[in-house]
This record gives C-alpha cells, sequence and structure tokens, in this order.
C-alpha cells in the first residue's frame, strides 16, 4: 500500500527536484539568513565579504567532507580537530626544523593525517572498537604529538612558497576556496560513481547485509577512516600556510562544527545516508552564521549560543517534517 | 442471545495519505475464542492491530471490549483494556533477566523500589506452571530466539491480558516449540481469553484456531468457521481468485554434479556434514530451529567460515572464508532475514538490486547506465516486481516484492548454486506462490538449489531429496518417495535408531 502513496510523489522527478525537496528546509534557511544579513549589514554583500566568508569556512569544508564519509558508514571521527593540527605542525617542523623540501613537507603532514586514520580504521574493523571510542583516543594521541613536535611552541614558516599554499590568489579568488571546489566535487564523485562510493552506502545502511552481499567491510572502514584523515591533514597545512606558522593549539573543538554541518545538512546520523552537496550547504549555513554575527558586532560568546540554537531548531524542523510523512 | 463478544470493532476506517488502509473493517471475536486473521500483506490486517493497540489512532469506527465502548488512545489505553499485543518482531531487553522482562512496565513494589527475589520468583511460577525450561533469572541474550519468543508470550500473559493478539508468532520457533506455544494457546483460551492469531501458515491456522477472518484490500471479506472451510478456500478469499498450482515443481532427469561438500565441520555448530547437489535439483534442509541448517549455510558461504572439510564446485576444490569467496567459486545464499541480511532497507530499490554485481557496469569513475537499467530490467520483468520506479526507497516495498528483489541480487551474481534459507517466510501466500515457480524456472535452467526450510509442506512440495538435519548432523538424507512429515519429524527430533 506504501508504494501507491510514494508513486505519485516520485515518478516523474527529477533529480534536482527531489533534491530540493529534500533540501528545502535549509535552502530556504540559508537563503533568509542571506536575505537578512544583506538588508541589515553594509558589507555582507560585498564580494570581499563573500570571499573571506567562503575563505574562512574552507577548513570546516574539509572537515565536514572527513566528517560525513565516517557518519555515513555509521561512525563518526572526533578527532579531526587534532589531526589539523598535527599536520600543520608536522608540515611546518619540517619545514623550519629538518630543512625539508616544502613538497617532502607536504607529504610528512599528509602522512600523519593518513597514519592517524589508519590507525582508526584498523582499531574499528578488526577490533571492533567502537568508532566513537577509537577517534576520541587518536584525537588525544595526535594532539599530544603535535605538542610534542613543537615543544606546545608555534614554530615560524618563513618561506613564501609555503604561505602562498595558504594566501595565495588564483584569477582573484583565494586558493583554499579552489581547493574546497575541487575536494567538494573530487567526494561526490567518489560517493556516487565509484563502486567504493556505493560500497560505504552500504556498510552504513546495513553492515551484515553488505558483508551477506561480499562487500569486504574492513576495507572500507580502514579506507574511509585514512581518507577522512588525509582530508584533515590537507586543511591542517593550508591553515598552517595562512598563519605562516604550525601551531599545536589549532583547530580545538572544529570536529564538532564539522557534526554540526552535517546534521544540518541532514546527513543521518544513523549512517547509510547523505549527500556532499547538502553537506556543503550545512558548512555554508554556519559560515554564514558566523560571518553574519561578526559584521553584526555581536559578542563571540553569543555567537556559541547562536550556533548551538541553529542546530537545534534545523533538526528538530527535519524530525518535525519527516513525522508528518 | 448470543454473549457478549470479547472484542467487536465496528466499521473502523483508517486512511494514510493517499491510502485507503481500513475501509470499514470489522472483526468479532468471542471469549475463549481463537481466531485467525489473515490476508495478504498490505490487506489491513497490521493496520487494524495497530488501531486496536492504539498505536494507530482510528478515522472512524466503534471498538467495544465485553460489550462496552472503548475509546483507544494510546498504547496504555489498550493495556488497561486487558489487550496485550506480541508483536513479531521482539521488544524485550536482551541485557535484562527473564524476569526483570516480564514486569517491565509494571514492575511490582512500593515507592519504585523493585523486589528482585519477589520478581523472579512469581515470574518462574508463570514459567513453572506453562512447562517451559526457562530459568526466569536468567539474561534474556543468552536465550534462543525461539525461547525469548515464548518470554514475550509470557509476559503478556502475566498482564492478565483478556485479549492477546499474536502476530506471526511461530515464525521462529521449530516445529516442536511451536507445538509448546499451541498447548499455551489451548490453556488460554480454557480460561476464557480471546486470542487473535496472525499467520501466513496456513497448517497452523487449522491446527489451532476456531474461525478465521480473512481481510483483502483494508475490507473484512468474511468469518469463517475453521473446522467448515479449507485452507484453498481461506486462499481464495484472500487473494480474490483462484490460484490453480500452488506449488510448482516439474519432473524432470537431474544434470551432473554440481556441489560436493565433504566432512565439512565447525567446532561445536556442526560435524561431518557431506553432501552433492546436482544441476536442476532442489535440495531440501529440513529440521528444528538451531538444527544447524542456517549455521552450515552461513558457513559455505563464507559468512562464519568453517573449519574442517572440502567443498567442491563442478569438481575442483575451493576455500571459501568470506562470501567473496564463495561468489567466486559460483555459491550465492539469500538469507534468512531479509531485512537484517538481505536488503539496506534504506537505500533503494535499485541500490539492493546490483549491490552484488557492480564489477559489472561501474569502472573508475564511469557508470554504464545503459548496463545498469538492463540489469535492473532483467529482473524486474522477469519476476515481475512491482516497483513504482528503480528509486524507490526498498523499505516501502511489500515483503514479497523485497523478497524478489533478494533474488534479483543473487541471480544477478550468475551463481552455480543458489542456497534459500526460508525463502518465503513472512511473505504472503499470492507471493510465495510466485516465489516457488521462479524457483522452479531457475532449476529448469540448471541452476542447483538448496532451500532450507522449517515450512514442512513447502520443503516437501518443492524438494527432490530432503536432508534431515539434527545437532549440528545431516541424520538422513531421504528421497522424494519417501517424503512424509512424521518421517522427516522422527529424524529431527532424533527417535529413531539408526
Amino acid at each position: 500500500m506504501t508504494p501507491k502513496t510514494l508513486e505519485a510523489t516520485v515518478r516523474g522527478e527529477t533529480a534536482f527536484s527531489v533534491f530540493m525537496r529534500n533540501n528545502l528546509a535549509i535552502i530556504a534557511g540559508l537563503v533568509v539568513m542571506c536575505v537578512l544579513l544583506s538588508l541589515s549589514t553594509d558589507s555582507f554583500l560585498t564580494s570581499s565579504n563573500i570571499m573571506s566568508m567562503l575563505r574562512q569556512i574552507s577548513t570546516n569544508a574539509f572537515l565536514t567532507l572527513a566528517m560525513m564519509l565516517c557518519i555515513i558508514i555509521g561512525g563518526i571521527d572526533i578527532g579531526l580537530g587534532a589531526y589539523v593540527a598535527l599536520s600543520g605542525t608536522v608540515t611546518a617542523v619540517m619545514i623550519t626544523n629538518h630543512g625539508q623540501s616544502i613538497p617532502a613537507a607536504i607529504l610528512f603532514g599528509l602522512l600523519s593525517g593518513a597514519l592517524c586514520g589508519l590507525a582508526n580504521g584498523l582499531f574499528i574493523a578488526y577490533v571492533h572498537v567502537p568508532a566513537f571510542i577509537a577517534t576520541m583516543a587518536m584525537m588525544n594521541v595526535a594532539r599530544g604529538a603535535a605538542y610534542l613536535a613543537t615543544n606546545a611552541e608555534p614554530i615560524r614558516v618563513r618561506d613564501r612558497d609555503f604561505a602562498a599554499i595558504g594566501i595565495g590568489r588564483f584569477h582573484q579568488v583565494p586558493l583554499p576556496i579552489i581547493y574546497t571546489i575541487v575536494g567538494v566535487i573530487a567526494m561526490a564523485l567518489f560517493l556516487n560513481k565509484t563502486r567504493l562510493g556505493r560500497y560505504i552506502y552500504s556498510v552504513g545502511g546495513n553492515l551484515t547485509a553488505a558483508r551477506y552481499s561480499g562487500v569486504n567491510i574492513k576495507a572500507v572502514q580502514i579506507v574511509v577512516h585514512v581518507v577522512a584523515g588525509v582530508l584533515a591533514a590537507f586543511a591542517g597545512i593550508v591553515l598552517a600556510a595562512r598563519m605562516y606558522s604550525g601551531q599545536p593549539a589549532v583547530a580545538q573543538g572544529y570536529e564538532l562544527d564539522a557534526v554540526a554541518a552535517s546534521v544540518l545538512g541532514g546527513i543521518s546520523l544513523t549512517g547509510g545516508a547523505g549527500s556532499v552537496v547538502s553537506a556543503m550547504i550545512g558548512v555554508l549555513i554556519i559560515g554564514v552564521l558566523q560571518n553574519g554575527l561578526n559584521l553584526m558586532n555581536i559578542n563571540s560568546f553569543w555567537q556559541i549560543i547562536a550556533k548551538g540554537l541553529v542546530i537545534l531548531i534545523a533538526v528538530s524542523a527535519d524530525m518535525l517534517r519527516n513525522r508528518d510523512k | 442471545m448470543e454473549e457478549t463478544p470479547a472484542l467487536e470493532m465496528r466499521n473502523v476506517h483508517k486512511r494514510f495519505p493517499g491510502v485507503y488502509a481500513l475501509d470499514s473493517a470489522r472483526l468479532k471475536v468471542r471469549r475463549g475464542e481463537v481466531h485467525a486473521l489473515v490476508g495478504e500483506n498490505g490487506a489491513g490486517k497490521s493496520t487494524l492491530i495497530k488501531v486496536l493497540g492504539g498505536i494507530y489512532p482510528s478515522d472512524g469506527g466503534e471498538i467495544y471490549v465485553y460489550g462496552e465502548r472503548a475509546d483507544i488512545a494510546d498504547v496504555r489505553d489498550a493495556q488497561r483494556l486487558g489487550i496485550s499485543i506480541i508483536h513479531q518482531e521482539l521488544l524485550l531487553v536482551p541485557q535484562m533477566s527473564v524476569a526483570d522482562n516480564i514486569f517491565l512496565g509494571s514492575a511490582p513494589g512500593r515507592y519504585g523500589y523493585v523486589d528482585r527475589r519477589d520478581q523472579v520468583r512469581r515470574a518462574q511460577a508463570v514459567i513453572d506452571d506453562l512447562g517451559l525450561p526457562i530459568n526466569a533469572a536468567g539474561l534474556v541474550c543468552t536465550l534462543s530466539v525461539a525461547q525469548q519468543q515464548l518470554v514475550e508470550i509470557i509476559k503478556a500473559i502475566s498482564f492478565n491480558a483478556k485479549i492477546i493478539v499474536m502476530d506471526e508468532p511461530t515464525s521462529s520457533l521449530s516445529s516442536n516449540e511451536a507445538k509448546i506455544l499451541f498447548g499455551i494457546i489451548r490453556r488460554l483460551k480454557e480460561q476464557g481469553v480471546a486470542i487473535i492469531y496472525i499467520s501466513h501458515r496456513m497448517e497452523e491456522l487449522f491446527a489451532v484456531t476456531d474461525r478465521v477472518t480473512v481481510m483483502r484490500d483494508g475490507k473484512t471479506i468474511d468469518t469463517l468457521v475453521t473446522s467448515q472451510t479449507t485452507a484453498d478456500e481461506a486462499i481464495r478469499l484472500m487473494v480474490g481468485r483462484e490460484l490453480s498450482d500452488y506449488y510448482v515443481r516439474t519432473d524432470f532427469p537431474k544434470g551432473d554434479v554440481v556441489l560436493q561438500v565433504e566432512r565439512l565441520g565447525k567446532e561445536g555448530v556442526f560435524s561431518d556434514i557431506s553432501f552433492e547437489l546436482r544441476k536442476g535439483e532442489i535440495l531440501g534442509f529440513a529440521g528444528l530451529v538451531g538444527a544447524g541448517r542456517t549455521e552450515l549455510m552461513t558457513a559455505i558461504f563464507g559468512v562464519e567460515p568453517y573449519d574442517s572439510g572440502v567443498i567442491r564446485v563442478n569438481g575442483r576444490e575451493v576455500r571459501i572464508h568470506a562470501p567473496g569467496d564463495a561468489m567466486k567459486a559460483g555459491i550465492a545464499l539469500v538469507p534468512e532475514s531479509r531485512k537484517e541480511q538481505g536488503l539496506v532497507l534504506k537505500n533503494t530499490v535499485g541500490f539492493n538490486m546490483t549491490l552484488t554485481v557492480l564489477k559489472e557496469f561501474i569502472a573508475w569513475l564511469r557508470v554504464n547506465r545503459r548496463r545498469e537499467r538492463l540489469i535492473m530490467d532483467e529482473y524486474r520483468n522477469r519476476f515481475s516486481i512491482r516497483t513504482p520506479s528503480y528509486q524507490q526507497i526498498i523499505s516501502n516495498l511489500s515483503g514479497g516484492n523485497q523478497q524478489k528483489v533478494v533474488v534479483s541480487k543473487w541471480l544477478a551474481a550468475k551463481p552455480a548454486v543458489l542456497i534459500l534459507d526460508e525463502p518465503t517466510r513472512g511473505i504472503d501466500v499470492g507471493a510465495k506462490s510466485e516465489i516457488y515457480s521462479i524457483i522452479n524456472d531457475l532449476t529448469l535452467g540448471d541452476m542447483a538449489i538448496i532451500m532450507v526450510s522449517s515450512e514442512m509442506q513447502e520443503v516437501m512440495a518443492m524438494s527432490d531429496r530432503i536432508c534431515v538435519m539434527g545437532d549440528g548432523r545431516i541424520k538422513t538424507v531421504l528421497d522424494k518417495r519417501d517424503f512424509s512429515q512424521e518421517e522427516i519429524l522422527a529424524h529431527a527430533i532424533g527417535g529413531i535408531a539408526q
């Protein structure tokens, strides 16, 4: 009987209109926020503000790509912020203290994230440590390692070429925005166009059924966590370049912004569902909110409260909408 | 004058957006009566029960409990009226004891203090009274699924329920355990409890029920006296047409041996399993729940690998450590539980249908949509899977159609050996007949099939030979001419000296 009801709505709809229907609430929320901000401030709609806002959210965009992968397979990675700090400091230490070339240093930085992810993946896949616990442990390890590697002090990088990675522009567009666009497209292709992408959805949707279908669950879990670690590490390197230094204390709590963006973007916390584009809308909402409150000179403690309330409202709206179905 | 019925539901209506789930449904159950409620999936049985249990509010109609107008707005209202529903899914807390579960929600004692010892004593009294071998202090997670099912039933009884609804209570019970259940039902009946019994298994309905109410398309079609009707008549009313051949099985000579299993064993689970399977053959596996049939099949398929013995496919030895190995060797398994092992319920029909064969149309970043479509169309047409589109979320399909998707998904992998574990569990009669016909067609195309089934008539009608398992061993292998329910049961229980 139920198929009949859905037949009327599903048949003949384009992928775009289905997407719009599923994401109507958050898209509307984003538009309303933008309209309000452009009316109430002079500076919101200027291209320099938009550019700087997009540049600022690029870190969260990468962490959200990483987080959504982990959430889709039914897990989470709460160590992402720590890998940002670790890879930034590792890269800086390699350049400044060990005289490594920039590409080699970047490779070490990415490797640090990959190793964190690999360890997570191995413990989750083979020892069945819950993802929350495994990644919480790794968060401590990575953060501690970042402090150790730097003696808890920022490591300055004087190399202009390295800084260019974070502050350079391509035809007026800050490079981090370019990275984000490339990352988002690559992730969308990965999830929608590859076998592994479908396996990822199947593992999160029903692990047992995936196993019975011949999907190599362990491989999927390990790959997802390694990719997540590398994405976070990349964000860390770009951040370090922007700050001309590797700082062990950066990115505290960034993983929670990534969870928030994923949730706002409708990624199901039970796994198995979620799209890259809607997660990015979640990233934009958080970015616009932060930017707008800054422009309106609102106390940063109020900003934290506002962020919490927006998440609660958005998720509640989604729950209520689904209940009506 | 007729005695007031225990329960009467009159002109119950329930609409969901776009669907008329209940259209003037009626149900009248007498005191001390076992009343079967039958119909195909989607006929409105479960909606009617959910209205009765206060899970869905109705959109019209009246309910009378012992002649009094009842207003059931939520689950607690229903409980207060003495209505207890035993759901098909187990709703027990696995980490708590049997007694804790039985008294969950109605814990005895004052000031919130729970006297556990007293609780265990009282629970054990109820259990002993029913003659069940269950320890009230034991943790639920240490019990078998069948025993857990019995705990659910005890829980309902301990409520002093006056009206008990059992939704497919035997779906995970062996025939022996089902007998215990039927004993319990008879006793409840003597105590004047009214029982509404939902099941797809015709044999059971005729064994335990007094009357049968048939539903179709949200309407009550008729109420029959069980002893004055036949399974055929009930089925005809359910589907609204004649089912000419329910079981479909063509007799034809079988081909070469495809699968050889020799002395397969797994410590503490099964041992010394040897059998052969030929092209076009259906080898049935009968036995009680816990006999090791499912465990054997999941081992052959590599989900829980075996630790000794040899498997040969087409004469070549294969080593199977994971489902992927089995797939490569040409073995496929349609698992026991469609929802838990067969499907990714929150994803689409298309996603599920092709999960086993993504290699055939995805290479790196290229998705060959035409090829994908071709695979999906092939099985959709062949099995007439009824779905509005491949983008439909699969949990919205009926059980029968879901099962056809699971079968499709495995046939798409083009196996030489197809293992079917309880292929018709929980699907309605119409869909069952379709599945039988699909299975028969497959064997005509030379596929070798293993069919594990707890439904005696099904396994006897479809199989060419039957392996009877008990205690993790094959007790005997029967040829078609020796099939009889008594013979199979006797071997399964182990009463016959070899």
